[in-house]
């Protein structure tokens, strides 16, 4: 809408009435009005979408990126006891109840089967946590680029860190709020907890070891050998790195681990996944 | 007045409009959730999770 000439300015038109003023004032005003609710509603949207819409949209892809690899050990833990029977008495199913036999396992990252890096977005690992839960499985997946891994498939590997089981750092990201939220509960991991990883071929038993806060800055964090950079590894590390405090950038949330153990798949759950912490 | 302005330009008895504007809203969240907001919040920092600026 165009607000015309000024009839101060050109003395050739007719002088406005005060009706007349009165209508313009109003249109823009309208307009105005218009526009503020407009945006209003905008912002309203866009915090429905990233508070919930995120979450629905990301849970279906992870579940998606979780079902395309068929060697993922779907959760069957709550079927599992000690005792070899399912929670209501029955005899579970043999599949069920086997846990990784002590002989498998390897206490080093000696001799542990290292996959190659994959290329992005990429699904090629799963975390298992027992502190979040016997049915918390999530997928891993190459990169940390936001719109391709980390809103989408959830976990992303930095690229250029160890892969599991190497010496070295396998350091992931993953967000603490919406999208899925894998990292949702990352501030309840206490020393001494297991994350545990499965590739195609093995399982890999991390033990957490300690957290820090950090500034969003503080690239050590994913070095080779956690929070010294330039120091050669010997061990296999873990690294989680989500934000903080929730719903900022201010900060990032570390958690550290070590690799305890590794042992080949297909001969049953490692039995930290029956932990209840 | 924008909204007026297109209620008046659609075609159609009253119901027709309704529809009208009901789909056309509809195809604008829809834009809005699947392309506008995840590359605004892609740009925005405050949900980054990684060190370094990876």
């Amino acid at each position: 809408m165009a607000v015309e000439s000024i009839p101060s300015i050109d003395p050739a038109a007719p002088a406005r009435s005060p009706r007349e003023r009165r209508h313009v004032l109003d249109s823009i005003l309208g307009l105005t009005g218009e526009i503020l609710i407009t945006a209003g509603v905008v912002l309203g949207l866009y915090v429905v979408w990233q508070l919930f819409y995120t979450d629905v949209l990301s849970a279906r892809t992870q579940t998606q990126a979780l079902n395309n690899i068929a060697w993922a050990e779907p959760v069957r833990v709550p079927a599992i006891t000690a005792g070899g029977t399912t929670a209501g008495g029955a005899p579970a199913p043999a599949v069920d109840v086997a846990t990784i036999p002590d002989n498998l396992k390897v206490y080093s990252a000696a001799g542990a089967p290292v996959i190659a890096e994959p290329s992005e977005a990429t699904t090629f690992a799963t975390l298992h946590v027992p502190r979040w839960g016997s049915d918390y499985v999530k997928p891993i997946s190459e990169g940390t680029n936001r719109e391709k891994v980390l809103d989408k498939l959830g976990i992303g590997h930095y690229t250029g860190t160890a892969m599991p089981g190497a010496v070295g750092n396998f350091a992931i990201a993953g967000h603490r709020t919406t999208y899925g939220k894998p990292f949702s509960d990352i501030n309840t991991l206490q020393g001494g907890d297991s994350l545990v990883v499965q590739t195609e071929s093995a399982w890999y038993v991390y033990t957490v070891t300690d957290h820090v806060i950090v500034n969003p800055d503080y690239l050590a964090a994913i070095a080779p050998v956690p929070g010294k950079p330039g120091d050669a590894p010997t061990v296999a590390s873990i690294t989680l790195t989500s934000c903080h405090p929730k719903f900022s950038a201010a900060q990032r949330y570390i958690v550290w681990g070590t690799l305890k153990y590794w042992a080949p798949t297909g001969h049953g759950y490692p039995s930290e996944l029956l932990e209840k912490p | 007045m924008i909204y007026p302005w297109i209620w008046r330009h659609l075609p159609g008895p009253r119901w027709a409009r309704a529809v009208t504007v009901t789909l056309l809203l509809a195809m604008v969240i829809l834009s809005l959730f699947e392309w506008v907001f995840p590359w605004v919040s892609a740009q925005l920092p405050y949900q980054d999770q990684t060190v370094g600026g990876q």
